[in-house]
């Protein structure tokens, strides 16, 4: 892992609704290769932020680069360095296997070569071959959301984002899944994640804390473990969070 | 752009209610209101009270009979089974010669021939009556063809465009233009919502395709569907329905295409309204449909509506392309003649284009 150049770049970002910031002022920096967890209670801002990096929302004002793309001139090239893939489950389920993997390739701009050979390779891996000219209504819900995964990754993109990927999954999936993240993060692959677990939160290299737009701590869990004299990052949410004066607005 | 349109086939084709809405449907409506649903008058049952049974009276029965549009039901004996018999819903009018119909007419008296029709629905009593009296009408001309008033005036009425008054002559524009609007409003904003729905309009919106692509690719199958609509639809009213093409083939392509791209339009706005397909649907069902079909002039004339109604018909696309498709088929006049509609038309859709992108930005920023 070669954490050292930046690969997302944030300074004093703020999105404002009317007159209620929901993103208030926020800087930092995400390391290419890095699992990069992006934590905060509902409604605390952590969507609005994400939607500004991955282009389908405009900040109010602030600097960010994303692939080495300003999110304000390059929000064309940014999106096809990046991959997204969200809580809500994001394939055609009245598509098969292998149509899904056709139209998300065709519109990532791959050819039909590239698309057949990535999408023979895919259900290998995943042991979907007697599967893949099935509609995805057939998968159980861990299965979607690991071809989801795939699929994200389908365009080799620099950064992928996930929203809330393991939401409504079972333990043994989530783990399964979380393996997923690690060898894509192991071929380079940087990962941008929210979520509500905090165990997960565990096996991010460094996760970012939001509070009410702000970001109050960001460091690695181990690091703010420490800062915080608890035993697991559950305790250090609890911590941070207590001061939250925000309703959900989401 | 291809293969989103491939895709957007597998969903309308995996879809068995948008298979039956898309397909079933326009056949089933142009065939439902060709044939069954319509406002002439044909083999009424009625019931006879001949209390004069002579020759007159049964000179004018025969004739009825001839005329095909009554079948006689039942003669009566007296007054008291009228109520009865109507009661019974069998006849819709009952006709009484008066005594001696054929001595007071020889007389120069005048006869008595009374028409009761059931008018429960009033517009068939109201062409029963009619009929029924252009029937004795007819009688009296052939039993003085001689006698001239002084001072006659008889108006000459013709009926050009559609002289027999074939109601399918008008339901057909109708039904086309209703079809045409609920597939390309209705479909096209259910399937944007769904996506919407399920998520995957996220994942379009941050893939390197355009907005614009993304709304033209849900779009364009939706126009190809209805184009095949609407030829199925000119092609039945054609072959089935005899319905006239006097006016420009093409004209009539193009502008129903334009009226196509209306509709779409009016979906597109839906959806950038609407989350979910249960609103995309509501909306479209009430804010669109119902207005079609009551205020374009399809059911209602609309010259006849009070003033606030005939205001807001102004604003309804259906109105101003059912105008257009009936000066062209059935008129026969030159699009020249129509260009007001059709411009009324274009502006609509650049309107509705132009808002649903500004709804898109905002939502956007």
């Amino acid at each position: 892992m070669t954490a050292s150049e930046p690969i997302i770049s944030v300074e004093g970002l703020t999105k404002k609704f009317g007159s209620f910031t929901a993103v208030n002022a926020i800087s930092f920096q995400v390391m290419r290769g890095e699992i990069f967890g992006f934590l905060g209670a509902n409604g605390a801002g952590k969507t609005t932020a994400m939607k500004i990096l991955i282009g389908i929302s405009r900040p109010t004002s602030g600097k960010a680069t994303v692939a080495g793309y300003d999110i304000y001139k390059d929000t064309e090239q940014i999106k096809k360095s990046i991959g997204y893939m969200s809580q809500r489950f994001s394939l055609y389920n009245d598509l098969t296997i292998r149509e899904n993997i056709e139209f998300f390739g065709g519109i990532y701009g791959l050819t039909t070569r590239e698309i057949r050979d990535k999408a023979e390779a895919l259900v290998e891996k995943l042991g979907l071959r007697d599967k893949f000219n099935r509609p995805i209504s057939d998968l159980p819900l861990g299965w979607k959301q690991k071809l989801a995964f795939s699929v994200a990754l389908l365009h080799d993109p620099k950064i992928i984002f996930l929203d809330e990927p393991t939401g409504g999954v079972d333990p043994v999936t989530r783990r399964m899944f979380w393996n997923m993240i690690y060898e894509a993060a192991y071929r380079g692959v940087t990962i941008f994640v929210t979520t509500h677990y905090m165990d997960e939160a565990e096996y991010c290299d460094r996760v970012s804390m939001m509070v009410d737009g702000k970001i109050e701590a960001l460091d690695s869990p181990a690091r703010l473990k420490e800062m915080y004299g608890v035993n697991s990052m559950n305790d250090v949410f609890l911590r941070l969070a207590r001061n939250q004066t925000r309703a959900e607005i989401a | 752009m291809k293969g989103f349109i491939i895709k957007e086939f597998f969903h309308i084709f995996r879809d068995r209610r948008s298979l039956i809405i898309l397909f079933g449907m326009p056949i089933v409506q142009i065939l439902l209101f060709g044939f069954a649903i319509t406002n002439e008058i044909r083999n009424v049952n009625i019931a006879i009270l001949d209390k004069a049974r002579d020759a007159s009276s049964e000179r004018i029965v025969e004739k009825m009979l001839a005329s095909g549009y009554f079948i006689i039901d039942s003669y009566l004996e007296s007054e008291n089974e009228i109520e009865s018999i109507f009661r019974q819903g069998k006849i819709k009018a009952v006709v009484v010669f008066g005594p001696n119909l054929e001595r007071n007419l020889g007389a120069g008296d005048t006869g008595a021939v009374q028409v009761i029709a059931d008018a429960t629905d009033p517009n068939t009593a109201n062409t029963i009556a009619s009929y029924a009296a252009s029937v004795v009408r007819d009688y009296q001309a052939e039993i003085n063809p001689d006698v001239a008033l002084p001072l006659q005036i008889i108006p000459e009425v013709r009926m050009v465009y559609n002289p027999e008054l074939k109601g399918v002559f008008m339901f057909i524009p109708g039904t086309m233009t209703i079809i045409l609007m609920l597939v390309s409003a209705m479909m096209t904003s259910i399937s944007i919502a769904r996506e919407k729905e399920t998520g995957t309009m996220e994942v379009l919106l941050v893939s390197p395709l355009k907005p614009v692509q993304v709304v033209a690719g849900k779009v364009l199958p939706y126009i190809l569907l209805a184009s095949i609509n609407a030829a199925v639809i000119l092609l039945l009213g054609y072959f089935v329905f005899k319905m006239p093409m006097q006016g420009s083939l093409i004209a009539l392509l193009g502008t129903t295409l334009l009226f196509i791209i209306t509709a779409l339009s009016l979906g597109i706005l839906i959806s950038t309204v609407a989350h979910t397909q249960q609103m995309a649907m509501m909306i479209s069902l009430m804010g669109l449909m119902l207005p079609t079909i009551m205020l374009s002039g399809f059911v209602f004339p609309v010259d006849s509506m009070p003033w606030p109604l005939r205001v807001l018909s102004n604003v309804i696309p259906a109105k101003w392309f059912i105008l257009i498709l009936k000066g062209l088929m059935l008129k026969g006049v030159s699009i020249t003649y129509l260009w007001k509609e059709v411009l009324i038309l274009v502006l609509m859709t650049v309107a509705l284009i132009g808002l649903s992108v500004k709804k898109y930005a905002i939502r956007l920023a």
